[in-house]
């Protein structure tokens, strides 16, 4: 019997010895006179378990890991004996870890061969561009309006809102663009869906152009993701194949193509305006709003402009799901989110679950706590321009407005965890630093005042005027928040303001003017 | 590492004639003149702007706003070491150091022999089995004092 076993070719498994191990498998099972066949599959996105090995069985899918090289002989006995091993997780699907997340954007992710478009459609691919061929414009986005689905890419604008008003725009050309650009630090969902189901976001992407009648589209990805650009050019092609991208798709009258462009390593890019000056070709400079993308978007055209992650949300929608996506959820925030545990955890990675789960829940109970067995003091969700929240705000559910009511923010859902060893005045330096070094220089708060931002933290570190220079910061920031152009300069105070307000006692001793004299 | 042409007026009008026809093609045509003599070579940049019908400052513009378009080649291997958020958390910063010390070179540089650039890059996306890095394009996480010694000596090599 042919042994069937799944390996991923993730990048977060690859760099841990995923490709080393699945070689060292196929020349174990020939030593031994195995027939083994290694299928290359997305990451279940469990990283501590990684590099992780499947093997098919009558009951399922079961997991060994983390698998290093030297365990490669003895797991590959135990798959072949279906018997016990240390490193034997069970059936994959039934890992507490796995089986407690709803998987709809991520689904297929760590199951399905990226590249086979047969694989894809035998586990529900395209179901929702076949349905979506026979309505109308307006039914699709009343679909994508009823599942309430908003932005993931951190702004939390409702897609179908944003889908009307592109559909309502007459124009010789439309386009959609996919912001591929996932420069937050802690964030990875865009780079696993891209690499483990790069056909999810292909379609929903097709959808988008039957709704809004755009012929074509462009996906941006960071040149820091060769992997993803790499498995989105295969499915490309291999859609262009089956007919689902090009002329008359799927059989219908609508035609749409795709292309991948590469981004150059500039954060600012993620910025949805900076984004489409380098689709055209210029330098990343954000552009004042408005008009809207979806007015004057690419080359002055209406443009769709949704992360990975709304396009990768809209098949399941759109094959029936509006009503079943609109279900999940709290307050405004409907839907799943694939939140990711990032940084110094103990169980880190992709974690999609309907909104309301509490900050606390994720760190402490899914992520586990630290990696280093440390007491977790603080964690930074949404990316560099995201909040420092300390565990006095681990009650915070995860919903877009209860992080805003407390100046945070989910952003693209990454949580960065830091132990107790953590300097927070540090952290909020880098912050200013990061905001100088990648500030488009377009608008004076965020090109100058990161700048002075920087310079004026050193001095707090530094014990000079403490009391007086804490203000500077805090008008400063004011002035970045309500002056700057885009979330860049916008957001960067968040990082900063938070870890001044929760974690004072790390930017110097506090002002002592009322202690009474000895 | 990487085996880069030298820089040829002739292949360089070949690449970017290559990829003119596209819309908004300056992205484009810089990767493609990067990947193949591993940085962008000065003369091509009023190629590139004759090409696109751009004026030369505004191809040096764009050339000069992206922090991955090189000026001059980089040492035989690039080793990125991500410093971002996430793999600070996980102890980044002082494996950084500890590569620059044992480089005898600040990150953002070349050592004297010109084997190794050491770049910071910020965020591979490998944030879960952080501290993160990158050689000639593999990617390696989850670093550790011993595995950011075999990456630099593998570097040197």
């Amino acid at each position: 019997m042919r042994l069937r076993v799944f390996v991923s070719c993730d990048a977060g498994a690859v760099a841990v010895g995923a490709d080393e191990v699945a070689v060292m498998l196929e020349r174990a099972a020939a030593q031994r006179g195995a027939a083994i066949e290694i299928i290359r599959t997305g990451s279940r996105g469990l990283y501590w378990l990684e590099p992780m090995v499947e093997v098919a069985t009558e009951h399922g899918r079961v997991a060994f890991g983390p698998v290093t090289e030297a365990d490669v002989a003895s797991v590959l006995e135990a798959m072949l004996a279906d018997g016990p091993h240390a490193l034997r997780l069970g059936l994959a699907e039934e890992i507490p870890w796995l089986k407690r997340q709803t998987r709809l954007s991520f689904a297929r992710c760590g199951v399905v061969d990226p590249r086979s478009l047969g694989d894809y459609r035998t586990h529900d691919g395209y179901k929702g561009l076949e349905r979506a061929l026979t309505l109308t414009s307006d039914a699709i986005i009343a679909d994508v309006t009823a599942s309430g689905l908003r932005g993931r890419g951190g702004a939390g604008f409702p897609t179908g809102i944003k889908w009307k008003t592109v559909a309502q725009t007459s124009a010789d050309r439309k386009y959609i663009v996919c912001n591929a650009d996932e420069g937050d630090s802690g964030t990875f969902a865009d780079r696993m869906i891209m690499e483990g189901d790069p056909f999810v976001v292909i379609e929903g992407m097709t959808i988008a152009g039957v709704a809004v009648g755009a012929t074509r589209g462009y996906i941006y990805i960071r040149s820091e993701y060769p992997h993803a650009v790499e498995a989105m050019n295969a499915a490309i092609v291999e859609a262009r194949r089956g007919g689902y991208l090009g002329a008359q798709i799927g059989g219908s009258a609508h035609s749409f193509d795709l292309e991948v462009r590469v981004g150059a390593g500039a954060y600012v890019c993620g910025e949805e305006t900076s984004l489409l000056e380098s689709l055209e070709g210029r330098r990343g400079i954000v552009r004042a709003k408005p008009p809207l993308p979806a007015h004057k978007g690419l080359f002055g055209r209406p443009t769709v402009i949704n992360n990975v992650l709304s396009f990768a949300a809209i098949p399941f929608i759109l094959a029936g799901g509006a009503k079943a996506y609109a279900d999940f959820g709290m307050g405004r925030s409907r839907g799943t989110m694939p939140i990711q545990l990032a940084g110094n955890v103990k169980h880190g990675g992709l974690f999609e679950v309907a909104f309301g789960v509490t900050l606390g829940e994720l760190v402490d109970d899914i992520g586990g706590g630290t990696l280093t067995g440390r007491p977790v003091r603080a964690v930074q969700v949404g990316g560099p321009l995201g909040a420092y929240f300390p565990r006095a705000l681990f009650d915070t559910p995860f919903d877009y407005e209860a992080f805003a009511a407390r100046d945070g923010l989910i952003g693209h859902g990454g949580i960065v965890v830091f132990d107790d060893s953590v300097d927070m005045s540090k952290q909020a330096r880098f912050a200013m630093e990061f905001c100088a070094v990648e500030s488009c220089g377009k608008c004076t708060p965020c090109r100058i005042g990161s700048t002075r931002g920087t310079e004026t933290i050193d001095k707090i570190r530094a014990g000079e005027r403490v009391t007086e220079n804490i203000a500077v910061i805090e008008d400063l920031c004011n002035t970045m928040k309500f002056g700057s152009l885009c979330a860049l300069g916008g957001f960067t105070p968040y990082p900063v303001m938070s870890a001044l307000k929760h974690f004072r006692e790390d930017f110097g001793p506090a002002p002592t003017h009322l202690q009474a004299a000895e | 590492m990487t085996v880069y042409e030298p820089w040829n007026a002739t292949r360089g009008t070949e690449i970017i004639a290559e990829h003119a026809h596209l819309e908004g093609a300056t992205l484009v045509i810089l990767h493609a003149l990067q990947q193949a003599f591993g940085y962008v070579p000065e003369p091509a940049i009023p190629m590139i702007a004759s090409a696109l019908n751009l004026s030369r400052a505004e191809v040096h513009g764009v050339f000069t706003f992206y922090h991955d378009f090189r000026h001059k080649p980089a040492g035989r291997h690039v080793l990125k070491l991500c410093r971002a958020e996430a793999c600070q958390a996980a102890g980044g910063d002082a494996l950084t150091a500890r590569a620059e010390a044992k480089l005898g070179i600040a990150i953002g540089h070349t050592t004297p022999d010109e084997r190794v650039t050491l770049e910071p890059i910020y965020c591979l996306g490998l944030c879960a089995t952080a501290p993160s890095a990158m050689l000639d394009g593999r990617v390696v996480g989850r670093l550790d004092e011993a595995r950011i010694d075999a990456l630099v000596a593998e570097a040197q090599r």
